[in-house]
């Protein structure tokens, strides 16, 4: 079986499996908004929110855009491009953190 | 060329040396540069951040509630998108079911039509929102704040409204059977994209604090 098909497969049988990734990203959602209202320290607060964050991102990626099912060219293109960014980020904040003092 | 003759030619592709569809592959050699492109922005606002020297702060402006819902509304939108697809995944695979085959493409369509309004109210939404900044003050150039905070988020918007526009043409173009289960993947590939960058900017901007 292709992967094409593979994939079609796994689509056709997931219906219900969408929505409860919906379900999840709804809760992760009001986790997130929710240290809004909660005294929480901020050393904790920033790690749990990157944590949520992150925990959304990788199901929508890895679900609803299929990458769990799909050819791991995809995500090479994917997560290469992701990477550069990620690096491209930390240089800048220690950088312009340098700069500020 | 029958709806039918349409649902066959998407179980066609050309061989590829990859095996994979040369579409796929260059949408998602696209996204890989979108990740660079957002993420440019979003390091842009983060190097940034605190250096306002005049107001309205983030802290002053920030509507916490509003984005929530907005927020809301696009993740269920990446939930119609993927329903869409579905939808015109199992119309195409009927075969000659031509009842079975018509109430997929039915609800391929209805979860498509919902992607594109759900799309529309967070865009609603969002220019709520920059109404209400510029009324308390906040223009492009007010502060560093105004300047990245309106060039990240309006571009997020304009990749938003984009998307719109393709769904509602996906849609259209659904009713002269010129769409193939493979032409709403690619558009669900952007919206599911457009939807985490917006994952990121709710946590970075909105929820941390300055």
């Amino acid at each position: 079986m292709s992967t094409e098909a593979a994939h079609t497969d796994e689509a056709h049988a997931t219906t219900g499996h969408y929505v409860r990734i919906a379900i999840i990203l709804t809760i992760l959602t009001i986790l997130e908004v929710a240290t809004y209202y909660v005294d929480i320290p901020f050393a904790l607060l920033i790690p749990l929110l990157l944590v949520l964050a992150g925990m959304k991102f990788a199901l929508v990626v890895a679900y609803y855009m299929h990458l769990r099912y799909d050819s791991k060219l995809f995500s090479g293109f994917f997560f290469f491009g992701l990477t550069i960014e990620i690096l491209l980020l930390i240089a800048l904040m220690v950088l312009f953190g340098i700069r500020s003092g | 060329m029958s709806d039918a003759a349409l649902a066959h030619e998407a179980h066609e592709e050309h061989p590829t040396s990859t095996g994979l569809n040369h579409r796929k592959i260059l949408m998602w050699a696209f996204l890989g540069s979108e990740c660079i492109f957002f993420g440019s922005l979003i390091t842009t606002y983060l190097v940034y951040r605190g250096k306002s020297v005049v107001g309205p702060y983030p802290g002053e402006i920030l509507n916490i509630p509003l984005t929530s819902v907005s927020t809301f509304v696009l993740l269920m939108s990446s939930l119609a998108m993927v329903l869409s697809l579905a939808g015109f995944e199992r119309a195409a695979g009927a075969g000659t079911d031509e009842e079975r085959r018509r109430s997929e493409l039915k609800k391929g369509r209805f979860w498509l039509l919902m992607t594109a309004v759900l799309g529309t109210g967070f865009l609603g939404f969002q220019v709520y929102e920059f109404y209400e900044f510029v009324h308390h003050g906040l223009g492009l150039t007010t502060n560093l704040f105004g300047t990245t905070f309106y060039v990240l988020t309006g571009f997020h918007g304009t990749h938003v409204g984009v998307g719109v526009v393709w769904l509602v043409s996906l849609l259209v173009l659904s009713y002269f059977g010129k769409v193939k289960p493979l032409d709403v993947e690619l558009g669900g590939l952007y919206w599911h994209f457009v939807d985490i960058v917006w994952i990121i900017i709710f946590t970075l901007i909105y929820l941390i604090p300055s």
